[in-house]
């Protein structure tokens, strides 16, 4: 039976900041759960730590806030050792890009079928506002003593160069669209990762909520420009539909490019897309023929207490 | 008939096939009958540093190397200087003919500080600083010297097996050096060529090559050596007896009892244990159908931790396993497995600190970080295998041991361990108890992970269980696993984890946390493979007529103080012999007993302990002639 948004919800209180991004997030991952039908008790939330570290404990369904960088390593554990579970792990733009960003480049390698999403807001707020890995070089969000003296990491080409089949980027104000993004994501026969621009009320004064609605940039007309606009509006097109090298060449080239669009105009939806990289389980199968009936999490290792392993091949060899 | 104790060395630059030449030796002096005790020492290097395999023979049970060596097989100018001295009085040098004029200085890889100890000798006994000098040495010492020209070995045997390609084929140097010496001890020949086959059973060319330059080398040393004192004619063989590398008792152990998701990331002497359950990754059940290992290279070992634990939590019993710098970098996620109360096993084969420190050589130098490891206070178990043949066992009551107490169990292995070629008693897999302790069939409704219960252990769900949903968090958390920063709740769940260590030590059998071998004024007390050569030179000490005792430890973090007094009963005198710098054992010992440690017999060179030298200094601590602190440094 399908369950509502609301049934993916805990009764924990949730003690963010009034007008934070992160509000949007979760509601949007509870809505995405609940488009999809996915059972509460097959679907893990893995965080990280941070202010977005405590959405697993705002989901009501198996929840795992796990270390500052390291979501990533626990969540790629758990799926390979129960390949049945959907696994979201989340957690923000410094726990991602900044302590975790070598989890963040070697999880693109392996392509395990499950979703990163990154909170990604410019700023480490639990701490008080200190520049996060997006931030540009030269900005100064209202608690940095000078300005950012770190040029900024580029999500989107980042997920890009270290292989994830899946990248898009959202935005937590569109509630719809990113619940649209969270059910291709996790859909997506592989890697995905979910780039969302998540402003900070609290420490984040540049890259506002105003900011991105574009009421500073007003023509002529007195009409507002707002930043972000979809991708998918223009036509433009991420999936590689062919296991051609020479395709998926020309779209990731094409998403990188794209992906260095900010200023007055910032794309949102999906850059990128292909399902023809082998997913992580499938080269496990490729090695254990029966890897995907009998993962780790469903062998039975007893007989009656004791061991029921037949190591005696491998102890014969060794017989003198 | 007297009793065979024969030890045998073979040296070369690394990459020449040492180890292989020193496979064929074992297991051909395994075939015979005899108990093997072999160990490899190497330089953190890929090709061309001096590596050696000392492989001792016996025909009763021996726990580890002597100092005494009574035949080195040399092909190299560099195993003649590092070893010469190493040979006994009325043993034999099998050397190259063809280097005798070899200077040290010819030899780059000599370290300074080696060269001017030897320089030194040389120059005190007035002899050239060549491979001649040191061999007049030896022969000063009555040792006999089997000169043979390895080169002209391959050009005859090239013409005689009309082979053009032996004729400058130099990696057969090892094959020749061991069939040499198999000749020279006269060895029953059979055993010769059943180890070449059973080592090259994949490459029948290749075994096709050995095997002839075995059968001439092995001719050559019985027709044109004089004879030698030592002879190896084969013993009664035990049956069921294995021949075992080091890092393999681990790795079946893991097999057997159910270990199935192993994330690693390479570092010595660890990661031999995890390629070998990746080579064996399928696994046959009995009445069911096959299973498998995920054996899993990381990009680090923070990574592999993680991974470690995320299997855990779906009720998979998952290991990592790593060495010192490796383990550091797992540490603040033990603590997260303990706040969460994750059962794991890491199995840490200890090298010698701090930081990179000797990277391929010996120590037990991480016994006090394991047992500290993490920040915070939270429950964990540090278990220690003292020889080879236990690691196997202990394998399976670790992975017990953290399901039952839901606690990271750090399972204590080391360098010594891994690089060690052993016979032991046949492992049996029937005898590894599976207790997953309250891991849960089925949820009821209500479930709450971290309930307090009577003996402060919560059933457990897993990832993926019907009706199961749980919460977790590094932070503390209430019983759902909920954030809780409430003051009275957090002593109590503090409480609830840490009442676990007094269960620990009341569960877990007495015979499981420490062995006493008797007790006497005297005694030892050791742990890992330390105990090896103690049980060795507690042997030889009996010969003389001193009896001294042994307690090995193996549970070393909650520490059986109660039981340890027990067994210590009206010990005089206590002995701590262990392999690191500050005698990290006695620390413990004394932090729990309020006891000191009379004499400490420690070891820090990076090489593995030999009997002997624990021997002199223990005879030396009887005798009352000792230093408080005995610290012990053989070996090249």
């Amino acid at each position: 039976m399908a369950l509502k948004p609301a049934e993916y919800k805990t009764d924990v209180h949730n003690d963010w900041c009034p007008g934070c991004g992160d509000f949007g997030i979760v509601n949007a991952i509870q809505m995405a759960l609940a488009d999809m039908g996915v059972q509460r008790d097959k679907t893990v939330i893995f965080s990280g730590i941070g202010c977005s570290g405590k959405t697993s404990h705002y989901i009501n369904t198996y929840g795992i806030h796990t270390l500052h960088g390291r979501v990533l390593t626990f969540a790629q554990g758990a799926k390979i050792a129960n390949p049945e579970m959907t696994v979201v792990a989340v957690g923000g733009d410094g726990d991602g890009l900044g302590i975790g960003a070598g989890h963040f480049v070697a999880a693109g390698r392996r392509n395990v079928n499950m979703t990163y999403i990154i909170f990604d807001n410019g700023v480490y707020g639990l701490t008080k506002g200190q520049a996060s890995p997006t931030l540009k070089l030269g900005e100064k969000t209202k608690s940095l003593p000078s300005p950012n003296t770190n040029s900024n990491v580029n999500p989107i080409g980042l997920a890009i160069a270290s292989g994830f089949t899946f990248v898009a980027r959202g935005y937590s104000y569109d509630v719809r669209h990113l619940k649209d993004l969270i059910v291709k994501a996790v859909k997506h026969p592989g890697l995905s990762f979910l780039d969302v621009l998540q402003p900070c009320p609290t420490y984040n004064d540049l890259n506002t909520r105003d900011w991105y609605a574009g009421t500073d940039l007003m023509d002529e007309a007195q009409k507002r420009h707002s930043r972000i606009y979809k991708l998918e509006d223009t036509g433009y097109e991420p999936t590689v539909h062919y296991n051609s090298e020479i395709e998926s060449n020309e779209k990731l080239s094409q998403a990188l490019i794209k992906s260095l669009e900010w200023g007055t105009k910032i794309p949102i939806g999906i850059f990128y897309k292909n399902d023809n990289t082998t997913p992580y389980t499938v080269r496990l199968r490729d090695k254990i023929p029966n890897y995907l009936e009998n993962p780790p999490s469903k062998q039975n290792i007893s007989k009656n207490g004791f061991s029921n392993t037949d190591i005696s091949k491998i102890l014969n060899s060794l017989e003198v | 008939m007297t009793e065979t104790d024969f030890s045998w060395l073979i040296g070369g630059p690394q990459g020449s096939g040492v180890e292989s030449g020193a496979n064929i030796f074992s297991r051909v002096c395994a075939e015979i009958g005899y108990q093997v005790f072999g160990k490899r020492e190497f330089y953190s290097n890929i090709k061309g540093e001096h590596s050696y395999f000392t492989v001792r023979i016996a025909d009763k049970k021996i726990h580890s190397n002597v100092n005494g060596v009574n035949l080195m097989a040399s092909f190299d100018a560099e195993t003649m200087f590092r070893h010469y001295d190493e040979v006994v009085s009325g043993g034999g040098i099998i050397f190259d003919s063809d280097i005798l004029e070899t200077t040290t200085d010819a030899v780059r890889t000599l370290d300074t500080p080696f060269k001017e100890r030897l320089h030194k000798e040389l120059e005190s006994k007035n002899k050239p600083f060549t491979v001649a000098g040191v061999l007049e040495i030896a022969k000063e010492k009555n040792i006999l010297l089997f000169p043979v020209s390895f080169k002209s070995i391959l050009h005859t045997l090239s013409e005689e097996t009309e082979n053009p390609r032996l004729r400058g084929l130099v990696r057969m140097y090892n094959v020749i050096g061991v069939s040499l010496s198999l000749g020279l001890v006269k060895m029953p020949t059979n055993s010769l060529h059943n180890a070449i086959e059973s080592i090259f059973s994949k490459k029948p060319e290749i075994a096709k090559i050995n095997q002839q330059t075995a059968t001439f080398s092995y001719n050559y040393a019985t027709t044109k050596f004089d004879t030698f004192v030592h002879t190896l004619p084969g013993t009664e063989k035990e049956p069921g007896t294995l021949l075992v590398q080091g890092f393999q008792g681990t790795a079946l152990g893991k097999m057997a009892c159910g270990c199935r998701f192993q994330p690693y990331y390479p570092i010595t002497p660890a990661s031999d244990e995890s390629v070998f359950l990746e080579s064996h990754e399928l696994l046959e059940i009995i009445g069911d159908r096959p299973g498998s290992i995920a054996v899993i290279q990381t990009e680090d070992e923070i990574s592999a931790m993680g991974m470690t634990i995320g299997g855990a939590l779906t009720g998979t019993r998952s290991a990592t396993c790593t060495s010192g710098p490796g383990f550091a970098l797992m540490t603040e996620m033990l603590g997260w497995a303990g706040i969460n109360e994750v059962p794991i096993v890491i199995t840490n084969y200890q090298r010698s600190g701090p930081s990179t420190g000797l990277p391929t050589r010996h120590g037990q130098d991480d016994l006090l970080f394991s047992i500290f490891a993490g920040h915070g206070d939270f429950p964990k178990i540090v278990y220690a295998s003292g020889e080879i043949e236990e690691s196997f066992y202990d394998t399976g009551n670790c992975f017990n041991y953290a399901d039952v107490f839901q606690v990271p169990v750090i399972h204590m292995m080391d360098k010594f361990h891994a690089s060690s070629v052993i016979t032991c008693k046949k492992w049996d897999a029937e005898k590894i108890s599976i207790d997953r302790g309250k891991l849960l069939e089925t949820v009821e409704d209500g479930y709450r992970r971290f309930e307090f219960t009577d003996d402060g252990i919560s059933p457990r769900s897993r990832l993926g269980m019907d009706n199961g949903i749980f919460w977790n968090t590094g932070d503390e958390s209430d019983e759902t696993g909920h954030i809780s920063e409430d003051p009275v709740s957090r002593v109590k769940m503090m409480d609830k984890r840490m009442s676990r260590l007094d269960l620990i030590l009341e569960k877990i059998p007495k015979e499981e946390q420490a062995i006493s071998f008797g007790t006497h004024d005297f005694t030892v007390i050791s742990w890992g493979s330390a105990v090896g050569p103690v049980k060795d030179a507690l042997e030889m000490l009996k010969k003389d007529g001193i009896s001294i005792g042994l307690i090995q430890l193996k549970l070393m973090h909650p520490f059986p103080a109660d039981y340890v007094k027990s067994l210590l009963d009206d010990v005089k005198t206590i002995i701590d012999v262990e392999a690191n710098q500050s005698g990290q054992l006695g620390k413990i010992f004394k932090q729990n007993l309020q006891r000191d440690i009379d004499y400490f017999i420690l070891k820090y060179t990076g090489r593995a302990m030999t009997s002997t030298e624990v021997y002199d200094s223990l005879k030396r601590i009887v005798q009352n002639k000792a230093d408080r602190r005995e610290v012990l440094m053989h070996g090249a």
